[in-house]
């Protein structure tokens, strides 16, 4: 036992060192810095400033209210184009098939966000795959604008955060027994009916799981809007950059940042409160 | 995120910068600023090995801001975004001029420089190339364009293309008749002013075919024949002049945005004699002219003239009449808090529906 304690011990001590120095600190330096700002004389002083500029200026809880709706919406999204594919391999698919499909789903986390993102310019460009495709096949004579739109927006940033719904939603499909499916079937429900009734309820931890993650990764994204948006893809975390580089108010940045990570999890609250589903359960 | 990279970034080239400091020089610089052959032949030359990190102004900034001047041996900023930075966070020293070889150099824009990256009558930078901000268009499609407010202009609604940085705001300022640069003593008249060209870029975006984002988005929109007027630096213009005659830089009739581009030292820079030797290996004139016979931009090497090739002097000929030079509006030093009114406004502009 006395071994043991040492042991973990030890192996807690990088982990720790990890999180304190990397993650905790620069955390605290950040939201300390959140509440200082400039007086008239250019001095750092404690103010609210920074957090009052987010409500005062409509043009930055605007962008983050359009940036969170956007956000739901492909949240939304990624439930939708993700449930049947989970469904699919957890149900359907003999087990033998059924992991090497899921390790094909894997393979986009493998290369990077930024390099998925630009193979996404090179599919949809005005000279991309598709709109080449498309002109030989003899359907459209000049190119159809598929980049820089708020379609091609919504790709890529599904592309990136679909995994992490199917994942949590698999896992739930799984502890799903058939038998309740074959049984609701003997006794006459029609195939909406069960997964209304049954499939669905069953996997919800999985699905409000899955939805967090990918609302927060969509939410904090900064390559997908910023490569593959349009005229009007300001996303919130380009405001956050610009802060810091733009107009070298860190502070500011600090404060918007804090602004995100709180708005983000009130979101989140409130859709947990609103689907009656409890924090501790969905992480299981 | 960022920060805890930069941590980790600027611990390594710490320690690394420990080990050897005076046997390497790490720039931090702009891509195309650093020709392979000139790095081979400086490393010959001194037995110096160079480390070359490609950036901007925002990043550089922000990078020797996060270290206080640490992690880089020599910088290339733009001459208007020195003094200010350097009066808020000492992030570069004092230039020492009698260890540049200034007879090397144009004189006057050496003085030009000295003057605007000065803080309390000292220094801090050497000019190393200049270009100019204006119209990349396609002459054919668009023969009439030729100010800034060809941006926008019905004529060519659905074909223009511009930056969302501040240059585009100076410029499209100046295409609306008024001189943003007089108005840097004034605040408050510079954000009515920015306010006024907001509107108007507002109200005409619909006409905008993109915003582009990098060199490569630049002339990709000119060479698929999608933009026919746009916003862009005179070296990508000439660029793509070569392979498609009927593209040009044009500088505007309201005037183009000339641009300085400086070394200074980082406040903490672990070789300061290899940064010097560096200057002044970069600025001798076979060098240098090298360097614009490349990139196409323009040096502020004194006597690089007579080594360059017959298509660079023809660009600038093409481009610039007499009065096109003189009507050049360098940008002056930028003053402490403007950049926060032109992030909101092109903040307000990509906003807009």
């Amino acid at each position: 036992m006395e071994g043991n304690k040492k042991a973990f011990y030890f192996l807690l001590t990088p982990v720790l060192i990890w999180l304190v120095l990397l993650i905790i600190i620069p955390h605290i330096d950040l939201f300390v810095s959140s509440f200082k700002a400039e007086n008239d004389a250019g001095t750092l002083v404690w103010s609210l400033e920074n957090y009052i500029e987010f409500f005062r200026d409509s043009i930055y809880w605007r962008t983050f209210l359009n940036t969170a709706m956007y956000a739901i919406g492909v949240t939304l999204l990624a439930f939708v184009v993700t449930f049947p594919i989970a469904f699919y391999l957890t149900k359907v698919v003999s087990k033998k098939y059924a992991s090497f499909l899921t390790l094909l789903l894997l393979i986009p986390l493998w290369i990077g966000e930024l390099v998925t993102i630009y193979g996404w310019v090179i599919i949809l460009g005005d000279h991309g795959v598709i709109n080449e495709s498309l002109k030989w096949l003899g359907i459209i004579d000049t190119p159809i604008k598929l980049l820089y739109t708020d379609l091609s927006m919504t790709i890529g940033l599904l592309y990136m955060s679909m995994l992490f719904m199917i994942i949590p939603v698999m896992t739930t499909l799984e502890s799903l027994d058939d038998s309740l499916i074959e049984a609701a079937s003997d006794l006459g429900a029609s195939k909406w009916t069960i997964i209304r009734r049954i499939v669905i309820p069953h996997s919800m931890p999985g699905i409000i799981n899955g939805a967090i993650i990918v609302f927060m990764l969509v939410i904090g994204d900064y390559v997908a809007p910023n490569i593959l948006g349009g005229k009007s893809s300001l996303w919130f975390t380009e405001q956050i950059y610009n802060q810091f580089l733009s107009t070298f108010n860190w502070n500011e940045g600090a404060a918007f940042g804090f602004l995100l990570l709180m708005l983000s999890s009130a979101v989140i609250w409130l859709a947990l409160k609103l689907s009656g589903q409890k924090l501790d359960k969905v992480g299981q | 995120m960022r920060k805890m990279m930069l941590v980790g970034v600027s611990a390594l080239t710490l320690t690394t910068g420990v080990l050897s400091a005076q046997d390497t020089l790490r720039i931090i610089t702009w891509k195309g600023y650093t020709p392979k052959a000139l790095v081979k032949k400086f490393e010959a030359e001194t037995g110096i090995k160079l480390k070359i990190t490609y950036s901007n102004n925002e990043e550089m900034i922000a990078k020797l801001r996060a270290t206080r001047g640490g992690g880089f041996d020599l910088a290339q900023p733009s001459q208007d975004r020195i003094s200010f930075v350097q009066k808020k966070f000492p992030i570069y020293l004092p230039m020492d001029y009698s260890k540049i070889n200034t007879k090397q150099i144009i004189p006057s824009m050496l003085a030009a420089v000295k003057k605007n990256s000065g803080v309390d009558g000292k220094g801090y930078a050497v000019p190393f190339c200049y270009g100019t901000t204006g119209l990349i268009i396609n002459k054919k499609a668009a023969p009439e364009a030729g100010d800034w407010s060809d941006l926008w202009n019905p004529k060519y609604a659905g074909k223009i293309s511009y930056r969302l940085k501040r240059p585009l705001l100076i410029g499209a300022a100046f295409g609306m008749g008024k001189d943003p640069f007089a108005l840097y003593g004034d605040k408050k008249a510079y954000a009515a002013l920015i306010e006024e060209v907001t509107q108007k870029l507002i109200a005409t975006k619909k006409m905008v075919k993109n915003y582009w984002t990098s060199a490569d988005t630049q002339k990709a929109n000119m060479t698929s024949g999608d933009v026919v007027v746009e916003s862009g630096w005179d070296g990508i213009g000439w660029q793509l002049h070569k392979s498609n005659p009927d593209i040009d830089f044009v500088a505007p009739k309201s005037g183009a945005l000339g641009w300085i581009d400086t070394y200074a030292i980082p406040a903490k820079s672990k070789n300061i004699e290899g940064a010097y030797k560096f200057i002044n290996f970069m600025l001798k004139p076979e060098n240098a002219a090298f360097f614009t016979n490349k990139e196409g931009y323009g040096t502020a090497s004194n006597g690089a003239e007579k080594f360059l090739k017959a298509e660079i002097k023809d660009n600038f000929a093409r481009s610039f009449t007499k009065a096109d030079i003189d009507n050049i509006k360098w940008h002056p030093p930028v003053p402490a808090g403007f950049e926060s009114i032109e992030s909101k406004a092109l903040e307000r502009i990509k906003a807009a529906k």
